[in-house]
Formats: C-alpha cells, structure tokens, sequence
C-alpha cells in the first residue's frame, strides 16, 4: 500500500463525507416535518384535555411556531457547531439523551455483531470444507433457518423457552433493578439479561455470514492459485487459511462494514421485545410523538457512523488485499 | 345529601386510613412495612412533573410523589387528604379548606397555605387546560393563615370539590418554581412533592425508581420502600412480566384486554376492573358532523341500533368495561339509569336509512365512509374492524384507515375525517368532563373540544343551567333532559363505559381503595408475607 497517497485520500474522502452528511441532515429534517402532527398535538392528544392557548404554549416553547426555513436554519446552525439540540418534550439536551442510551445499544450490537461475525465465518469455513457432506448440509440448513425466520419470532421463541418454560434467564430489561449487586455479580447480571437480545439480534447476521463465507470460499478454492498452492505441496489447512479464506474475506467485509454502521442505530425490534433500553426504541419512540430534535439527532449520529465505516471498509480492502488502491 | 355534608362528616384526616388497615385486619393480614414493588409503566412518561405533563402514564407514577386537598371514593366523595377538613358554603361559592399541618415536602420544607394557593392559582392555571378551564372562575384566594385556604368563587360551581384530587391539582413546593419557567425549571428533573414516596432514579428506556420518603406526614406510612416502574414497550413482555412475578402490578393499558382471561385464571393473580370511576373513559365512534350523511340524525341512529354492543363488551374487551347506554357513563353523578339509547335493530336501522333516501345500489351499499383507526393498540384495530362489520349489515361501506398517534392527533384536531373512534375521561360529573362534547360554544380545532361539530341551543341551555346550579337537585333535572335530548339524537356513538384491567400479585393488599384506583399515592399498599 501506498502510503503517501493516504492523506489525499481521507482528505477528498472527508470532504465528500461532510456533504452527503449534510445533504443527510437537510433531508432528514424536511421528511419529519412532512409527517402529519406535531409534539404539541401528539401531547395534547394524550393528556385527556387541551385548549388553544396550551398548544400555542407548547408550540412556543419548542420553536415551531416559526417558519420551517428558519427553524431549519437555526437546525443547520446549531448542527454544524456539533450541538445536537434540545428536546422539549423531555427537557433534557438530545446529546444527553442519546448518550445516556448509547451504551446499552453499543453493548447489545456490538455482542451481536462479534458473535455473527466470528461464528457466521467460522461456520461458512467449516461448512466449505466439508462441501458435500453432512456438516455442510446441517450448517446450510441452520443458516437459511435463521436467514428465513422473522426476527421478533425467534426473540419470542428463546424467551418462551429459556425464559418460561426453563426460567433461567430474564425476559426483559438490562439488569436487575432494585437489587444491591457488586463487581463481579453485576457483569453477570448484565451478561444474564444480554444473552437473548444478542442471540436474537446475531442469528440472522450470523446467517448471512456462514452463507457468504461458504459460497466464496467455494468459489475461491475453484481457482488457478489454490489449485497451484496445492500442487506446491502447502498443508489444506495452510491453503484455507491464507489463500482460501482471506480471498474470500472481501465480500465479508463489505458486509459487515454496512452492519457496523448500523450498530448506532439499534434494533428497534429487539429492543422493543426484549425490553432493553437502546437508542432504536429512543428513535421509535420520538417517532411517534413528533420529538423533532431527538429523532434528527439519533439520525444524524447513525448516517456519521455509516459514513465513517464506508471509510474504514474501503481502507480494509486495502489491507486484506493490497490489489484494491487507495482512491478517492 | 350534598357534598359539604360528606365534608364535614368526613372531618379528620385519621378514618380513612383507619378504614382501610381495618379492611387489610378484616382479611386477616396486617400491614407489613418492607418490600419493593415491581411493576410496569406504558408508555415511558417525558417527564414526571405533574401539571407539566398530564398524559396517562405521568399520572399514575406521579401520584406517588405528588398529593391533592382530596381524593374520592368509588362514588366520588371527597376524602381528606392534604386538606384535613373544608367547609363549602351554600351558594357554593365560598369553599374553606383546613390543611393538614406537619407535611413535608421531600425536601423538608414544610407545605404551607402559600403552597396550595400558589399551586392553584399560577401553577395548573398556566400550564394545565383542564384546570385553567375551571379555576378562572376563582375570584380571591386567600390564606387567612398558614393552614387555611379560603377560594372563593365568582359563580357557584358545585362540582368544584372534583378539581382537587392529584390528578387536576397536586399540590407543589412553591419554592422550586416562583419566578421560574414552570416547564424548564430544575424541579421538572427531579420532582418534589409531599407523596410517600419520592422521586430516586430514572434511566430512561428502562425504569423509574421511587423510594420511601421517611418524613411523610401520616405516621408509619408508606409500607413499601420502593416502588420500580419498568419500561417495557412490547405488551406481551408486559404479559410475561406478571405471570413470571417479575412484576406484581399492571395498570392502566399495560396488558391487552384478550390477555386478561388467561391471566385470571392464574391463582396468584387477582384481576380488578374498579378504580376507573373518577376517569370515567366513555369510548365512541367520533361523527364528523360536517360530512354527509352524518348530519342526518336518522343516519347517526341507524348506525347506533346496527351494533352490538354487548359483542364488543364481551368478546372484544372480555367483559373488561361494559355497554354504554347513554353519555353520561353510570359511575360519573347525574347518570340517569332510565334514559337508554335505542336498542340494535337491524330493520328499524335499514328503514330509518330508507327514509333518509339512501337506497341500497345494486351491490347493497347505501353509502360509503372512511374510518380513522384508534392507533392506541391492538383492541382499538379489532375493534374498528368489528364496526366494518356491523355497519355492513345495514349497507354502510366503511373504508379503514391507519395511521399513528401524531397523525391521528393533528387529524381529529384540524376536523380531517370522517368517522373514527375516541375515548374521552368524565373526571366525575358531566359539567368537568361531559359538557365539553356537545356544546357549541366548544367547537374548536383542538382534541377533546366539541370536534365533531354537534350543535343544539337546547343542549347548549341545559349544561349552562346545570353548570351554574347551586343544587344537586337542580342539576339533575338539567342533566336528565341533557340525556334525553342526546339519546334522541346520536351525536356521536356510544359504545362502552370502559375501565382498565388492574393485575397484581394476591401478596399486594389494598391496590385499590379509592375511586381513582391506581393514581392514588399507595401509602397504605404493602406486600404481605
């Protein structure tokens, strides 16, 4: 790799990022406030109760009671100085807010994406090898199981089992609430009521790994240079590894690069039926009830994580296979 | 019997709560100090300062930390709480409260006459519809000394009393907010009030924790050391958490109506449908009366007498609630049992549609109406399904419409649908909770206004007379022509008098005491052993 062609290349990368996450921002903000309602309404609709002067109050307080080009102006201003804004509706700063949920979201996904990676690649690796014969087929058939099944089902399904029927593990929540834990006991804890959401959240990610490793690695070990390593004499578990496996990375990659980018933004599935407190519910939830500020910054906050990760991806690449250059 | 009378009667603070430990006694079980109670709260409040925010859920977990003058009974007489006893003079202008002398406030001031009137006067006039609505009719508002307030107002209000349970007026620390912006200030964050329990931690998406508040003013009280609030968005989470005792309490809308059955059945649940009598919801199918042929009273009839329901009290709300018969739910005063609407029909409702001049075409359709689906949960879904149903039979095509919480709101609001379904809280007498509906003076691009846009000078007359009647009796009258008037003429579409499912563990005594159930403050709740 090249390396004196690196600054260059963050640099008119960078460039290009902060444009489309601007774009991002611009429209993002247009499609929310194209939703009918607003948190006014959304309030008053809930309260049992509401006259004119408690919307226009309401609206007042939150700032929409101006036109959408300066409250979207104001938006840009506040965004390009990092600040996320406030949210009214919670009287807390949306920086907070969502930072107050990001480690809860960064520990399920990051669990779940480190378990479907590691067992989706080791899987596929496995189900290549033996190509033909009865691992493969039961992995292939464990695969499109989970790649086929509805998230919320298999939530529900592990919960019915290891939750009801087995009682070994909490249905819900983060951790015990209420009860005096120390060290140790509290990781446990944590650990006990993680299990399921990030089993959920990973099966079907481990899924698609296990099937995309295995088809390019087949795909791969069809190949003149396999076929030439062979020949040489290198050990099969030499092959697979260093010429087989990392060939096949790439599309691997290209894949969990799109995931870790997603990691910010939760599973609102899985944290809704699981309970756990996580910025995908945060988002939902300031979806329903017009949270303005809140869903833009959550929004915000996922497209830079996406962004970052294209950037990171396409530098993997380079390192895994030193073919692919560097540019912007 | 008048309200002063009960006042009176019920003139110290100590009867109740005497009451009530002598029914734990007479089940054979003494209050036990000790415990945290688990239970659940749908959806997570935005904040927890009552006034601020007075959405369902806010409700029910500020009324640990937060009390009014009073509270009521199932039949909605006045019990003493912060007030220990109150005079009302017989024009029923001057009301006269004696507070209660050592509270507290979970910060250690005490909780003095200023607080009450400051509470009042500035603090749920500015912030809250409901009481603005009615405490602007306050003239003066005096301390005569730190333990007595005296409101006097400019008419006679006879139903003023309901006003000043928690849920409409919770006392607050004038200390935290005078000369602030009641909606920012810091207090907002970390609510004090003079409840048994106060405000310890919130971790949002995930629970509330209240704890005991050691210096509350009834001695010995509250029994519980911590109440925990879970977040739990996912209804059948919800179900799993009572039957699992990880929680041992539900209220409100946390488990669905179809869940209820099988929940009891289970021993060590106890399932109750009491405690909604001060609330009321009364739900109906919301006419626009702007659309045709909506304004036509013989259609609003034909389509009252095509439903059933005792169908949609029984199979779709499993005998959670029962069939309205007329606007005034029964729990709420000045119900009249002898008005009832119109019983289902399906030949009288085709032939009041006949001579409405709404022939059937040659597919049986008279006429075609959208529907606005209650996004509220599930029920409300089946619910609207049902009606498509139902109004099939007598030839009305019903085109059903999804959408969410802000949408619907911003809809209904602006007076953009058709038909569509609402449930509206009577709050304990029909001037505080019924009026509004009907009258024309309240048709207004607002939720919970007279938004259908039913007019009738009659019915306008007789809620004015009742409004400023001085005598039960009086009242009635008004209100019992009111009934009579509206049963004639369908303005919107009754169908149940509903109430809520509340669950919990057998072990948690005395859940439901009062008329308002589960937004009470739970200092006489324990768990026995």
């Amino acid at each position: 790799m090249d390396l004196t062609k690196l600054p260059g290349f963050l640099l008119r990368r960078g460039l290009k990022a902060l444009i489309v996450v601007l774009a991002i921002v611009i429209c993002n903000f247009l499609l929310v406030h194209a939703a009918p309602g607003d948190p006014a309404s959304v309030i008053a609709g809930q309260s049992g109760a509401a006259d004119p002067v408690f919307l226009e109050q309401l609206r007042r307080q939150f700032g929409l009671d101006r036109p959408l080009y300066v409250q979207l102006w104001i938006y840009l201003k506040s965004v390009l100085t990092l600040d996320l804004g406030f949210s009214h509706r919670q009287q807390m700063s949306v920086a907070s807010l969502i930072l107050e949920r990001l480690p809860a979201t960064l520990l399920l996904t990051g669990v779940a994406f480190a378990f479907a990676l590691a067992g989706g690649v080791t899987l596929g690796a496995l189900a290549a090898r033996r190509v033909g014969r009865w691992a493969d087929s039961f992995i292939t058939v464990l695969a499109l199981t989970f790649y086929a099944t509805p998230l919320f089902w298999v939530g529900l399904m592990l919960v019915l089992v290891f939750s009801v029927w087995l009682d070994w593990l909490p249905s819900f929540g983060m951790g015990s609430v209420g009860v005096d834990l120390q060290g140790v006991e509290v990781v446990l804890d944590v650990a006990k009521h993680l299990l399921l959401p990030a089993l959920t959240l990973g099966l079907f990610y481990l899924a698609v790994y296990a099937r995309l490793t295995r088809a390019t690695m087949l795909e791969v070990a069809d190949q003149d240079f396999v076929k030439t390593a062979r020949a040489k004499g290198v050990p099969e578990g030499r092959i697979l590894r260093a010429h087989v496996l990392r060939n096949a990375l790439l599309p691997v990659i290209t894949f969990a690069g799109i995931q870790a980018g997603q990691l910010l933004g939760g599973s609102i599935l899985v944290e809704t039926v699981f309970a756990w407190p996580g910025i995908g519910r945060l988002a939902f939830e300031a979806l329903l009830a017009r949270d303005y500020p809140v869903l833009l910054g959550v929004f915000f906050c996922t497209s830079v994580m996406v962004v970052l990760f294209n950037l990171l991806t396409d530098l993997l690449y380079v390192v895994v296979d030193p073919r692919v250059e560097a540019a912007g | 019997m008048t309200i002063s009378r009960r006042g009176l009667m019920a003139a110290t603070a100590a009867a109740p709560v005497l009451m009530r430990v002598q029914d734990a006694l007479a089940q054979g079980v003494t209050p036990r100090r000790g415990g945290t109670l688990a239970t659940i709260l749908t959806p997570e409040p935005p904040v927890l300062q009552i006034g601020v925010n007075n959405q369902g859920p806010t409700i029910v977990a500020a009324t640990k930390m937060f009390q009014g003058l009073l509270t009521f009974t199932p039949k909605l007489e006045p019990i003493p709480l912060l007030a220990k006893s109150w005079t009302v003079s017989p024009d029923k202008r001057e009301y006269t409260f004696r507070l209660q002398e050592n509270v507290k406030f979970h910060d250690g001031r005490p909780m003095t006459a200023d607080d009450v009137i400051f509470s009042i006067m500035r603090f749920h006039m500015d912030l809250a519809p409901r009481a603005r609505a009615i405490f602007q009719m306050i003239e003066t508002a005096t301390a005569p000394d730190p333990h007595t307030v005296r409101l006097v107002l400019k008419q006679p209000f006879e139903p003023f009393l309901l006003m000043l349970d928690a849920s409409a007026s919770a006392i607050v620390p004038k200390h935290l907010f005078d000369g602030q912006d009641f909606r920012t200030a810091p207090a907002v964050q970390r609510p004090v009030g003079t409840g048994p329990f106060r405000f310890a931690e919130w971790q949002r998406g995930n629970f509330i924790r209240l704890e005991r508040f050691d210096d509350y003013w009834k001695p010995g009280q509250p029994y519980l050391d911590a109440i925990i609030y879970r977040i739990i968005p996912d209804s059948q989470s919800r179900r799993l958490a009572i039957e699992t005792g990880q929680a041992q309490l539900t209220q409100a809308n946390d488990i669905e109506p179809f869940d209820v059955p099988q929940l009891r059945s289970r021993p060590n649940l106890e399932v109750q449908t009491t405690g909604w009598e001060y609330f009321a919801p009364l739900s109906w199918i919301e006419l626009n009366h702007r659309v045709k042929p909506l304004d036509d009273m013989r259609v609003r009839q034909a389509m009252s007498m095509a439903i059933d329901r005792n169908f949609i009290a029984q199979r779709l709300w499993f005998g959670i609630g029962k069939p309205a018969t007329n606007p005034i739910a029964s729990t709420t005063r000045f119900h009249d049992a002898t008005v009832k609407l119109a019983a289902r029909d399906l030949r009288a409702a085709a032939a009041l549609l006949d001579a409405a001049g709404l022939r059937p075409d040659a597919q049986g359709t008279r006429f075609t109406i959208k529907h606005l689906v209650l996004p509220y949960g599930e029920i409300w879904s089946r619910l609207g399904e049902y009606l498509r149903q139902s109004l099939r039979q007598i030839g009305i095509a019903v085109e059903l419409e999804s959408t969410d919480a802000g949408s619907w709101a911003r809809r209904v609001a602006n007076w953009e649908y058709e038909t569509t379904l609402n449930f509206v809280y009577q709050y304990g007498d029909p001037t505080l909770g019924v009026e509004r509906t009907y009258v024309s003076t309240n048709i207004q691009k607002v939720t919970f206004a007279n938004t259908g846009g039913y007019s009738n000078p009659r019915v306008d007359e007789l809620f004015a007379r009742a409004r400023t009647a001085v005598t039960p009796e009086d009242r009635q009258a008004a209100f019992s022509e009111v009934q009579k008037i509206l049963v004639q003429e369908v303005p919107q579409i009754w169908l149940m008098e509903m109430t809520f499912p509340t669950i919990h563990d057998r072990r948690l005594r005395n859940v439901i005491t009062t008329g308002l159930g589960v937004h009470s403050s739970f200092d006489d709740v324990f768990l026995a052993s």
